[in-house]
């Protein structure tokens, strides 16, 4: 299973790399009589421009190439077309194959709903994580530093397998339903629906809403509420006039580590929705390993990230400083 | 009042907490089920734990799932502490070029990340396996790495580097015995953060190794359509524990280097 | 000055960065066991001339010596000079002990010498018992002796200062001044020190060097520095001083605030404009018919030993110290010795103004 086995150029690259980067040090010893430490970052340098930037131009290239590898706008012009790609599936795989790829929804209707369905995801965790990240800043209490592990160690449990767990819970013969029955009621139809997939989305990303608010709340300075106290503010006027927008770099980096993973987020859809409902991340993921369609993939994959920058754009204008930073 | 208010207030962290923990209970517990179903209850039995250390597939994608972690972060770690010290000694210039570039990773999303990976090494004809997944880890890892790493370059005094060369250390060892232990700390949560992020990655290692070769993550998603057993809920709840106690160890031993 | 006693000569050195010529033709030398005091404002290239000499730059164009030898490309940690940084750099993964014995194990001196030197370092910068501690218990003060100790343990010939006392609070720092002047006396050591400030520079230095714009402006004893400023920034710089426009009639007469003024320099030519420096304590207030000049006491500040007067003879105002007050208001006469009136040519032809 561990075959480590590369094409020859592959080792022949590396080791040429090796030797520059040997040869760039040696050189810089002999001149400066030391080593130059710009000099440590040429591999990883190199590691980038190979594993990154490479990638992302390969996937330009695709996005405005054709089969035959002409030059062609197509796949972007396409994208608002939901007849073409429609029909350009039943022509391609066969009337029951296309009617399962495209599960009734294309390329617009899904950006639409992803879109849609991450700023409801994103709101529900601002709504649910704000007040959490309130209160653990709380003080008097001393547990911040205490829910923040509690918050973490979930996240070590396999994320695949929790969402999966939430099946257990949420399915016709599920905990829920169990419990409903016992009491008496009829059971209710809860998975398979993009009621579920919200579920699943809020509970992987709530604590990447809670994290950075959390930070930004906590580093204020305790005086600053006493100050206001002291010119008058009552503790709902200190809220929402000195606490909430000091907060406010916290949200906004929440805001970015939740809606990113939600828009492109492909698994937890396809568990609890059951293949009733599709998202983006979905749609470039069938591109191309269902339809083996590079071209149409790349451009998909091109519009989400244009979408990401500018909507991380215009979250930067609230955070110039990006000093609401979360994770670290 | 104030009395009632902190009480709400602990009330509600309790009530995310349970949410967050239910599935988790739920996977636990399953794990101890005699029979099969995720709806019923047979009794308790460690059937689970004994079938995990048969089941060959899973014990093979642990082991592929440790490794991958393992050599992805000693790599990213080597490699994003080299180049976090070098981007430290740049110009102005080409130090936010290089920031710029160990963002992309970072702001891309997963699935992006991982497609063009995969393009790469489709166009370029290597195999996807063991060895793709590798690279594709140290390269969302390192960004990571000397995101860690630079905040302690720059609280570190900017003249260290020279008062070691002032009493007569060569650069390597003022490199190795000044720079290095100034900023231990950020190299050891870079390495942390990235065994972790490894350990848990799904989507990019989805998109850059074959169905032969499977870390947990794609081999769970593999099983999830036909139904997962609860063999892997005994598996992942035995990493619980095993993180849990390593936790503990760790918080023992700085509270003891504190003291 | 003979060649061989020069420890450091600094030829003709240059220093660009990004092309901004931060030094311009620096032409320095250092005798053995000489106080030297790199003087001037922030950004007058100071710093970077020491750097170069500990090695941590390397100069655009021109030559280091030491001893007579070029050492130009040298590395650092083969010069013997060390330095004392600003704000430090002390290690904070060592205690104070290892700190000070860092320089001394690169050399590989046995172990019982290192704590040998070490305690006597220790006993010299008076911590003794301070070498199990952590740097970062420590104040400011003796993280500041603890870097002196650190540079001195290894006996270079020269040590390099820069802006040592510059974090310490003024009275703590006036302390450390004399105690760094004993000590480089007591070792014998050449100091090289850089500092803004200029009662610093006049209290430890023996040699003055008056930097600005990446020029040396002049270079010699305090009290010639004082004395006989080469021109009127150095004036202005060093110490109070008044200013004032002013022409050369003749040799030994000059013209200023309306007045003609004998004086002891010569050579400027006739009618020349000039700069005239007079110091604030040079200036003697006598009765209203007596004064060359007659003026008009416009404020009285007391500053402790002296009282600072400006008297305005209606066309210049003068800053004058004196132990004696004049209540504000008052008519006052104003007399300047010849000795005390400092001719220098004006400050626009000798420094260029393209920085």
């Amino acid at each position: 299973m561990y075959d480590l086995s590369l094409p020859w150029w592959a080792y022949a690259l590396m080791g040429a790399g090796l030797v520059v980067f040997i040869g760039m040090i040696a050189v810089s010893v002999r001149r400066n009589h030391g080593v130059k430490r710009s000099l440590f970052a040429s591999p990883y340098t190199l590691w980038m421009i190979i594993f990154t930037v490479l990638p992302c131009i390969l996937v330009a290239y695709y996005a405005f190439t054709d089969a035959n590898g002409a030059f062609t706008l197509e796949n972007f012009l396409n994208f608002w077309d939901s007849n073409h790609t429609k029909n350009q599936l039943y022509a391609s795989m066969g009337e029951a194959a296309a009617a399962y790829i495209t599960r009734g929804t294309v390329n617009v209707d899904t950006l639409v709903y992803s879109l849609w369905m991450a700023f409801l995801c994103t709101m529900i965790c601002l709504l649910l994580g704000y007040p959490a990240a309130l209160f653990m800043a709380d003080r008097r209490m001393k547990i911040g530093p205490t829910i923040v592990i509690l918050f973490i160690i979930p996240m070590w449990m396999n994320f695949l397998l929790r969402t999966i767990a939430w099946m257990s819970i949420l399915e016709d013969q599920g905990l829920i339903n169990q419990l409903l029955h016992f009491l008496g009621f009829d059971g209710v139809k809860l998975m398979y629906n993009s009621g579920a997939v919200l579920l699943g989305m809020v509970y992987n990303f709530l604590p990447f809403m809670v994290f950075p608010v959390y930070t930004s709340l906590s580093k204020l300075d305790p005086k600053l509420g006493e100050a206001a106290q002291d010119l008058g503010c009552n503790e709902w006027k200190t809220f929402t006039r000195v606490t909430a927008p000091l907060s406010l770099p916290g949200v906004i980096s929440g805001i970015t580590m939740v809606f990113m993973p939600s828009v492109t987020t492909f698994f937890i859809p396809r568990i609890l929705g059951g293949g009733n409902t599709m998202m983006f991340g979905d749609l470039i993921e069938s591109k191309f390993l269902t339809e083996g369609n590079w071209n149409v993939g790349s451009a998909l994959s091109m519009i989400m990230m244009v979408l990401i920058l500018i909507s991380l754009g215009i979250l930067r204008k609230f955070d110039p400083e990006g000093e609401g930073g979360g994770i670290a | 009042m104030k009395k009632t208010g902190l009480f709400f207030k602990k009330f509600y962290l309790g009530i995310i907490l349970f949410f967050l923990y239910i599935p988790i209970v739920v996977m636990v517990i399953q794990s101890f089920n005699a029979g099969k179903s995720r709806a019923k209850w047979e009794g308790f039995s460690f059937r689970w734990y004994a079938e995990l250390f048969q089941d060959r597939s899973i014990m093979q994608a642990l082991q592929i799932t440790i490794a991958v972690a393992v050599i992805a972060a000693v790599i990213a770690t080597i490699l994003g502490t080299l180049a976090a010290i070098g981007i430290y000694a740049m110009k102005k210039r080409s130090q936010s070029m290089m920031m710029t570039l160990t963002n992309i990773p970072m702001t891309m999303p997963d699935i992006v990340t991982g497609i063009s990976l995969m393009l790469l090494f489709l166009f370029t004809k290597v195999e996807r396996g063991f060895v793709t997944m590798v690279m594709a880890h140290i390269t969302f890892n390192t960004p990571y790495v000397i995101l860690s790493v630079m905040p302690k370059l720059k609280q570190m005094n900017k003249h260290s580097y020279e008062a070691a060369l002032d009493l007569g250390a060569t650069p390597t060892y003022a490199l190795t015995h000044v720079i290095i232990p100034e900023i231990r700390q950020g190299i050891v949560t870079g390495a942390m953060l990235a065994f972790t992020l490894s350990l848990d990655d799904f989507t990019i290692s989805y998109f850059t190794t074959s169905p032969l070769v499977q870390n947990l993550s794609t081999l769970i998603y593999s099983k999830a359509r036909i139904g997962i057993d609860p063999t892997l809920n005994a598996l992942s709840t035995l990493m619980f524990v095993a993180l849990l106690v390593l936790l503990v160890i760790v918080n023992r031993r700085t509270a003891d280097n504190a003291a | 000055m003979m060649e061989q006693e020069h420890l450091i000569d600094l030829k003709g050195i240059c220093k660009e960065y990004d092309g901004t010529q931060v030094l311009k033709d620096i032409n320095l030398y250092v005798r053995k066991k000489e106080f030297v005091t790199l003087l001037g404002p922030s950004g007058c290239g100071k710093t970077t001339t020491l750097r170069i000499i500990g090695g941590f730059e390397y100069p655009t164009s021109g030559e280091v010596y030491f001893e007579g030898k070029e050492i130009s490309a040298l590395p650092p940690y083969k010069r013997r000079v060390n330095t004392v940084f600003q704000k430090y750099a002390l290690f904070p993964h060592l205690n104070v002990r290892d700190n000070i014995a860092f320089g001394l194990k690169l050399k590989k001196v046995p172990k019982s010498e290192i704590n040998k030197k070490v305690d006597r370092m220790l006993d010299l910068v008076n911590l003794s018992g301070y070498g199990k501690r952590h740097v970062d218990q420590l104040s400011g003060g003796q993280q500041q002796r603890i870097a002196i100790a650190r540079a001195l343990v290894n006996e270079p010939e020269v040590l390099l200062l820069d802006e040592p006392l510059g974090a310490l609070d003024l009275k703590l720092r006036k302390e450390m001044q004399l105690e760094l002047k004993n000590m480089q006396q007591q070792l014998g050591i050449t100091f090289i020190y850089v500092t803004h400030d200029q009662e610093e520079a006049l209290t430890m230095s023996d040699t003055i060097v008056v930097m600005r714009d990446g020029k040396i402006l002049q270079i010699g004893d305090p009290k010639r520095i004082y004395d006989e400023p080469a021109n009127a920034f150095v004036a202005d710089f060093i110490g109070e001083s008044n200013i004032l426009r002013g022409t050369m009639i003749k040799d030994e007469l000059v013209h200023f605030a309306g007045h003609d003024f004998v004086c002891v320099d010569s050579g400027f030519g006739e009618n020349a404009p000039v700069d005239v420096v007079i110091r604030p304590e040079d200036i003697m207030i006598v009765g209203e018919d007596i004064g060359q000049l007659t003026g008009t006491v416009q404020s009285v500040l007391f500053k402790g030993v002296h009282y600072e007067m400006m008297v305005s003879t209606g066309e210049v105002t003068f800053k004058v110290h004196s132990t004696t007050m004049q209540p504000q208001g008052s008519k006052v006469g104003i007399n300047i010795v010849p000795f005390n009136i400092h001719i220098m040519k004006p400050m626009q032809e000798e420094a260029p103004s393209d920085v």
